[in-house]
């Protein structure tokens, strides 16, 4: 077990150095840098740069540079915990990003809980219960939530919530609050907000998981171990929880790894259209403005948060299932 | 551990009568259990042999309730005498009459009458040890163990899972104990089953099929364990298989099916030296034997197996039975008739017989 | 003394009788899969409606009522006329006329319709011109005003007062036909490192593999935007089109991969592999003729199942102005324009595109789960 987790530990910083280079050609990848289209947009309102002053911009952000310099830069100073400046604030990225991090955070694992707590008992239900009323009921919710992009969602409901109720339900805090320190008060606003976009997030995740959860447990419940386990004399829901249910359960473990990151990058666009503090609205300002430190800090993070995400699903399956503990 | 039953039983533990199980699928009705009725006396083994798809393995899962959807028992009674065998007489409870997941058969199933399924591989969570399986059964059923009542610790019931272990013939029982059913071999996988059907002390022991999936020597020391502790505890068992050799070595009855129906049943020795029903010699003649003549074609029974959807009228055995007599066979559905020795046979080469005798 | 009985036959599958039965035995792999297929209602529906989304995609031009790009100001935000088939009892078609008026506050035009006027309009009337199938000229149209110089709305018109309905009939071609480009590469992708992979195993196959563990574990949507964003601004429409295609089959491919290295390499020890080898076949026929077969069906099950994903990544990325562009018309690009809270509780029907998307996606995954289960060989 501890032998599992160190090598897949030693696993991380080669994965984050592979996930380092393809980031950087990515954000290279736009014909020219930041300063020409910034040199774009005051030509657009006007003023103008002198090519001078440009290349003397260019010289003190390194953008002169050959690329494989500036890649080795990049990292270096991101090995020292630097992860750069951003050209458009003109403020350190690590203020930006941890500006958001924590709530971005705050979002994905209250989503997550969220769909858990959710899925996984309609599962056993429609499994156990199936053709009755409310499992054909789970059925239809689960085939139109995996059909609903989750940005659609959030429009419909802004647009009830605005049209119906008048009232606005983007942001994560109300707007007295949002700027004051933390605080209790401002906890509780917290949470009367987060369960909306959280909602709108899970919807998807728990569809699907719903319906993996279901078959699953089909499939084991006409296994030999649950009629011995009847056999016992032990009660119908003792049978199904202790069991079956357990069996089930183990292979959407698994899922969690595949899950978070799907989560994260879907809190984006959810951030995107509800107007969340998030780190998914800051990247896509920062791709299309080609402040391309920011943009690769961003999506450094959300691969590190993937790789870690699919290392505790790893960890937590080990944990639950003895026969990949023990290597069989 | 060492309660003798009287052999003298004089009512039977278990009495099947006329059981019906029906399965309604979508292309239509499945009579798997078309009428069975047999007893099974306290301290005897009573075997059931018949090809697959007969309905032997529904017959015992009809007795732990434990049919699978969409299986239904539409008709019959299985009569539980839980004080049989003590000369006293009672009443018994018919377990069709009680609620599938109700508490009482809940405190029947496992107690009284515990199940040695087919494949031992699957029938073990692949996530849970061995032992806490063994350890979950004996805490149910802890008034099998402790009269008084009072529950039992982990622990106590740990303890008589390593006693039980010792006793079915496995090594090391203290550390099998904490191991998972894959990582025990098939004949220890078995006797770990047999150690959790024992685990509550039933009086009726139920075995699916018990030495099917494993191989041949491992399957002769299960079969002779399950006769020892047959002995030692004077457990009835009922014993399904499609392999007369091992009825042979088992059985003290016998009974023979064949599309949901008993066509003859009788004393083991009967069975074996005067089988009245065509289909039960039909099945004697294709055993290979030792003595016999050698590359000789093996006697097979002709035709198939019919589909269930459409099961023949008459005698369901007719169209490929060799002795059948004219149109009476086809028409006709024979009854099981006693024919003296306590033998019965459903054929009308006997029921005329019977009725002049 | 062991005897064990002889078998007899094993209850056969679900045949009533024995010409059932000689049907079945007959019947080609296909054939059966679209029989049980058929049996599967929901999935049947949802074919006839995806054939219907794909008979717009040929030729949306002949279904639109107006060019997509012809914009008005004076007529934006005009609600949905809804069409009327029936005049009292005969069959003449119309629409109701719209009136506006502006408000004196806000000065805004504000629409409603009016049952009373009505504009009456033809089936197969001439129109605007296109080439159909871009190659043949025509101006024939299903719907059309009888008086030309009338412009209709029937699914309302936006900001710009485009009208909706031609542009969701441009939107689907697009937004239809990327799910299905970007599937195909990504099958033909999976297909060929997943079965160069599970064939031939070894360090080819490790590396396939790790490959493959590598880009799982790439967030998707954020790197599919940053490539997106990576895409020259100056590019036209259709290398976008191309552009986007490809990097959506990009990440696409792996479950498709490893699905088909997983047949393989259980096919690789199935008894016909080896008779095929004995009988001296080469390798290649033994791939395409004996093994692909056997797990086609349920390849184009999966692959139909991920057409779904593709579509909801695509209006996506081009509802955050990163996939297609205008001038090009997705679904996406549509529903860029209920964007702002205001505008969508002035004109909801901006929301009608997704609606579309959530149809076209229901139906994807219905027929994709019948097909499934119908290329299920065990399955009853």
């Amino acid at each position: 077990m501890a032998r599992f987790i160190l090598h897949r530990l030693m696993l991380l910083p080669v994965l984050m150095l592979i996930f380092s280079v393809m980031i950087f050609a990515i954000i290279q990848a736009p014909p020219g840098d930041f300063l020409t289209s910034y040199a774009a947009t005051l030509a657009s309102s006007g003023s103008s740069v002198s090519m001078e002053q440009l290349d003397a911009l260019r010289q003190q952000y390194g953008l002169d540079q050959p690329i494989p310099v500036q890649y080795y830069r990049w990292v270096m100073n991101l090995l020292r915990g630097d992860l750069g400046l951003s050209l458009e604030y003109q403020r350190p990225n690590i203020d930006l990003i941890s500006e958001q991090l924590g709530l971005t955070l705050a979002l994905a694992v209250f989503s997550f809980v969220l769909t858990w707590a959710i899925a996984i008992p309609a599962g056993i239900y429609s499994a156990t219960h199936q053709r009755s009323w409310l499992d054909y009921v789970l059925t239809v919710f689960n085939y139109v939530g995996v059909a609903t992009p989750n940005f659609m969602l959030a429009l419909v409901l802004m647009w009830v919530a605005f049209s119906y109720f008048g009232i606005g339900v983007t942001g994560l805090f109300s707007a007295d609050m949002a700027h004051l320190p933390w605080s209790f008060a401002k906890f509780v606003d917290l949470l009367k907000h987060i369960w909306l976009p959280s909602f709108v997030l899970a919807i998807a995740g728990t569809a699907r998981l719903t319906r993996v959860m279901r078959a699953n447990l089909l499939d084991e419940l006409n296994k030999p171990y649950v009629t011995t386990a009847r056999a016992k004399g032990l009660s119908e829901w003792q049978v199904v929880l202790r069991y079956p249910a357990r069996l089930a359960f183990n292979p959407l473990v698994s899922t969690i790894g595949w899950y978070l990151p799907q989560l994260f990058s879907g809190s984006l666009i959810v951030a995107t259209v509800m107007n969340l503090p998030n780190i998914g609205p800051l990247l896509l300002r920062a791709l299309v403005n080609q402040d391309m430190y920011l943009a690769g800090a961003i999506l450094l993070i959300y691969c590190f948060l993937t790789i870690l995400g699919t290392l505790l699903s790893d960890i937590l399956l080990a944990l639950l299932d003895p026969r990949i503990r023990m290597g069989n | 551990m060492t309660a003798m039953v009287k052999q003298i039983a004089t009512e039977p533990l278990l009495s099947v009568r006329d059981l019906h199980v029906d399965f309604g699928l979508d292309e239509g009705l499945v009579r798997a259990v078309d009428g069975v009725s047999f007893d099974v006396m306290p301290g005897r083994v009573l075997g059931i042999v018949g090809e697959s798809g007969c309905g032997k393995s529904v017959t015992m899962r009809a007795i732990l309730q434990l049919v699978d959807e969409p299986g239904r028992i539409t008709r019959g009674e299985i009569v539980y005498r839980r004080d049989a065998g003590d000369g006293l007489g009672s009443a018994g409870v018919d377990l069709t009459k009680l609620p599938r997941h109700g508490a009482a058969m809940r405190a029947i199933r496992g107690a009284e009458i515990a199940l040695i399924p087919q494949e031992p591989m699957a029938a073990f969570s692949p996530v849970h040890t061995v032992g806490a399986q063994i350890v979950e059964a004996i805490r149910l059923h802890h008034r099998q163990w402790r009269p008084e009542g009072g529950g039992l610790s982990v622990n106590d019931a740990r303890d008589i899972v390593v006693d039980l272990f010792r006793d079915v013939g496995i090594s090391m029982p203290e550390q099998r104990v904490d191991a998972y059913s894959w990582q025990l071999s098939g004949g220890l996988r078995q006797r770990a089953m047999i150690a959790m059907a024992l685990s509550c002390k039933p009086r009726l022991l139920v075995a699916d099929e018990p030495t099917t999936a494993i191989d041949v020597t491992t399957q002769a020391q299960v079969l002779a364990l399950l006769r020892e502790l047959q002995r030692k505890h004077g457990t009835a068992i009922i014993f399904i298989t499609h392999d007369l050799g091992v009825i042979a070595q088992m059985a003290n009855d016998v009974v023979v099916m064949y599309l949901g129906r008993v066509v003859e049943q009788g004393p083991v020795d009967g069975i074996f030296h005067a089988a009245k029903h065509p289909y039960t010699r039909a099945l004697l003649r294709s055993i290979p034997s030792i003595s016999g003549a050698t590359r000789v074609a093996l006697p097979t029974i002709s035709g198939t197996l019919p589909h269930p959807f459409n099961r023949p009228g008459g005698c369901p055995y007719h169209p490929r039975c060799d002795e059948k007599i004219g149109t009476v066979c086809a028409s006709h559905v024979p009854h099981l008739t006693q024919l003296g020795n306590g033998q019965a046979a459903s054929c009308f080469l006997h029921q005329d017989a019977s009725e002049t005798a | 003394m062991t005897a064990v009985l002889q078998p007899g036959a094993t209850p056969g599958p679900d045949t009533h009788a024995a010409a059932v039965e000689d049907r079945v035995s007959v019947a080609s792999n296909w054939t059966l899969v679209w029989w049980r297929f058929r049996k599967h209602k929901l999935a049947m529906i949802s074919l006839g409606l995806l054939l219907a989304l794909y008979t717009l995609v040929l030729c949306p031009d002949f279904f639109s009522t107006q060019h997509p790009e012809t914009t008005e100001a004076r007529q934006a935000f005009i609600p949905v006329q809804g069409l009327h088939i029936f005049d009292g009892w005969s069959i003449d078609p119309w629409v109701p006329a719209i009136v506006g008026k502006r408000n004196a506050e806000t000065l805004r035009m504000e629409w409603r319709t009016d049952a009373e006027k009505k504009v009456r309009v033809g089936f197969f009337m001439p129109g605007p011109a296109y080439k159909f199938l871009g190659l043949i000229p025509s101006t024939l149209h299903l719907i059309g005003p009888r008086d030309a110089s009338q412009r209709i709305f029937l699914l309302g018109s936006d900001r710009l007062g485009r009208d909706q309905w031609s542009r969701i009939m441009h939107g689907t071609q697009t937004s239809m036909t990327i799910g299905l480009v970007a599937v195909t590469l990504s099958v033909i992708l999976g297909i060929v490192l997943g079965g160069i992979s599970g064939y031939f195993g070894g360090w080819i196959d490790q590396f396939i593999q790790r490959l493959i563990e590598l880009l799982q574990s790439v967030p998707t949507i954020p790197v599919w935007l940053a490539l997106s964003a990576a895409l020259p601004r100056d590019w036209t429409p259709i290398q976008v089109f191309f552009a986007i295609t490809v990097i959506l089959s990009l990440i696409g491919w792996t479950t498709l991969a490893r699905e088909v290295r997983g047949h393989f390499l259980a096919l690789r020890e199935e008894d016909f592999v080896l008779a095929a080898e004995l009988a001296g076949c080469s390798r290649a026929r033994i791939i395409m003729r004996h093994m692909v077969p056997t797990f086609l069906s349920h390849i184009i099950a999966t692959s139909s199942l991920a057409i779904p994903a593709m579509i909801i990544n695509e209006t996506s990325l081009s509802f955050l102005g990163l996939g297609i562009r205008p001038p090009a018309i997705s679904w996406g690009v549509l529903l860029q324009e209920a964007q702002n809270i205001q505008t969508l509780a002035l004109a909801p029907w901006l929301l009608i595109p997704g609606l579309l998307v959530i149809v076209a996606v229901l139906a994807f995954n219905l027929v994709g789960d019948g097909l499934r289960d119908a290329s299920d060989p065990y399955s009853k």
